[in-house]
C-alpha cells in the first residue's frame, strides 16, 4: 500500500535547523575555510591547501594524542555502562527510597565541569587532598603530577564518578518503563534472575542504552576541561588528549591553520564512530521485509 | 555585509556549494519520488539503508578516503577524489 506522506511537520523543524545553521554550520564553515589557509592575524589568509590536514596526519604527536583519547573512551565506556546497568538493576522500583536514590544519583551531574576537575585537582593532592594523602600514608607511590598511572588512574576514577550516574538514570528510566506483565509471564515460566535479564530487560532497555553509549562516547572523547584543570595533560604529554592538543595548538601556539584542520579531522572521527555505534546497535530494528520495527 | 571574519576562499565556496545542491537535490527527489526514502537491505553487512544514509555513507567516507590518502602517501589528491567518486557509485548501487 503506497505510504500518505504529510509534509507539514517539516516546517516544526525549521526553526531547530536555523538555530543549528548559525550556533554549528556556518562557524564549522568557518573552520573549514580556516583548515586550508596560514594566517598571521588582522585577517589576512594564505592558502596552502590540504597541507595542514597532510602535516597533522603524518604527524606523531596527533597518533599519539588519538591513541591516549580512544584508550581513555574505551576504558571509561567500559566501566561506565556494565557499572551503571548494575547499580540500575539494583535500584529499588517503589517507595521513598526511589527519590533519595535517584536524587544522590542526579547529584555529580549538577556539578560544572570544572568545578568537578577543581574538586578532584585538591581532592587527589599528595599534600593536602584527603586521597592523595591518604594514599601515600599507606605506603602507595601516588602522585598523579609525576606519575603517568596516577594520572590516568585520577582521571578515570574522576570520570566514572561524574557521569556514570547519568547511565543509571538512563538505564533506571528504560527499566521502570517494561510493563509487570512481562516480569509476570517470566515467574509463569519459571525463568532465572539472568534468563529475565538477558531476554527482557536487556532487549527492552537497548533504546536507552543506546544513548548512554553515545553520550558517553561523545562527551568522553571530547572531554577538555577536566583534564585540563587536574592534569594539564601531562605529566609531560601522558594525558594531553587530542581536545587539550587542540587547545594547546589553537590557542598556545596560535597555529590557527593546523588547529582548523585537526578539528575537521576529530569532527569525521566523532561522526564516524557515533554512526558505527548506532547503525550496530539499531541493526536488528530492521525487518527485511523493508520496514522498520 | 562583511563576511571576511569567515575567510572564505573560492575552492571552499564550491566545495560548500557543492554539498549545498546534493542536500537540495535530496530534498527535491524527497518529495517527487518519496518511495526512495524507505531503507533497503544493501550488500554491506545487509545495512538497511535509504537513500539519505546512503548519501551520508558517501559523503563521510569520502572525507575518509581523502583523509588516509593525505595521511599515507604524498601523491595529488584527484586521485583520492576520483576513489571516492567510485565508492559513492558503489554505495549508492549497492549499499
Amino acid at each position: 500500500m503506497q505510504k500518505t506522506h504529510d509534509h507539514k511537520a517539516l516546517w516544526l523543524v525549521a526553526p531547530a535547523l536555523l538555530l543549528v545553521a548559525f550556533t554549528a554550520v556556518i562557524p564549522l564553515m568557518t573552520v573549514v575555510n580556516y583548515s586550508v589557509q596560514d594566517t598571521f592575524g588582522n585577517n589576512q589568509f594564505f592558502w596552502v591547501g590540504a597541507e595542514w590536514y597532510r602535516e597533522i596526519l603524518q604527524s606523531d604527536r596527533f597518533h599519539a594524542a588519538f591513541l591516549r583519547q580512544i584508550a581513555f573512551s574505551a576504558t571509561v565506556l567500559a566501566i561506565e555502562i556494565p557499572l551503571g546497568l548494575a547499580i540500575a538493576l539494583s535500584m529499588p522500583k517503589k517507595g521513598i527510597s526511589v527519590s533519595v536514590c535517584l536524587v544522590l544519583m542526579a547529584l555529580p551531574l549538577l556539578i560544572p565541569w570544572n568545578v568537578v576537575g577543581t574538586i578532584w585537582q585538591i581532592f587527589a593532592r599528595v599534600d593536602i587532598g584527603l586521597l592523595g594523602y591518604t594514599l601515600n600514608g599507606l605506603g602507595v607511590d601516588y602522585n598523579y603530577t609525576q606519575n603517568v598511572g596516577a594520572a590516568w588512574a585520577t582521571l578515570i576514577i574522576m570520570d566514572v564518578w561524574h557521569w556514570t550516574s547519568l547511565v543509571v538514570l538512563l538505564c533506571y528510566a528504560g527499566l521502570v518503563a517494561i510493563p509487570p506483565v512481562y516480569y509476570q509471564a517470566a515467574r509463569i515460566d519459571g525463568a532465572s534472575r539472568w534468563a529475565v535479564f538477558r531476554y527482557i530487560e536487556l532487549p527492552k532497555m537497548s533504546r536507552v542504552l543506546l544513548i548512554a553509549v553515545l553520550l558517553r562516547f561523545m562527551d568522553s572523547f571530547m572531554i577538555y576541561t577536566e583534564p585540563f584543570v587536574v592534569t594539564g595533560g601531562g605529566p609531560g604529554n601522558a594525558t594531553t588528549f587530542l581536545s587539550v592538543d587542540l587547545v594547546k595548538m589553537a590557542i598556545g601556539q596560535f597555529d590557527l591553520g593546523p588547529a582548523a584542520a585537526l578539528s575537521v579531522i576529530y569532527f569525521l572521527i566523532v561522526i564516524l564512530v557515533s554512526w558505527a555505534f548506532y547503525t550496530i546497535m539499531t541493526r536488528e530494528d530492521f525487518e527485511p521485509s523493508g520496514g522498520v520495527r | 555585509m562583511d563576511l571576511s571574519w569567515m575567510a572564505w576562499t573560492v575552492p571552499t565556496v564550491l566545495f560548500f556549494s557543492a554539498i549545498g545542491s546534493v542536500l537540495a537535490l535530496m530534498a527535491s527527489l524527497y518529495f517527487l519520488r518519496p518511495n526512495g526514502a524507505e531503507p533497503r537491505p544493501g550488500l554491506f553487512f545487509k545495512l538497511a539503508t535509504t537513500r539519505g544514509d546512503r548519501l551520508f555513507i558517501s559523503l563521510l567516507g569520502s572525507a575518509f578516503i581523502h583523509l588516509a590518502w593525505l595521511g599515507a602517501t604524498g601523491y595529488d589528491l584527484k586521485w583520492a577524489a576520483a576513489a571516492s567518486l567510485v565508492y559513492a557509485a558503489i554505495v549508492f548501487w549497492w549499499g
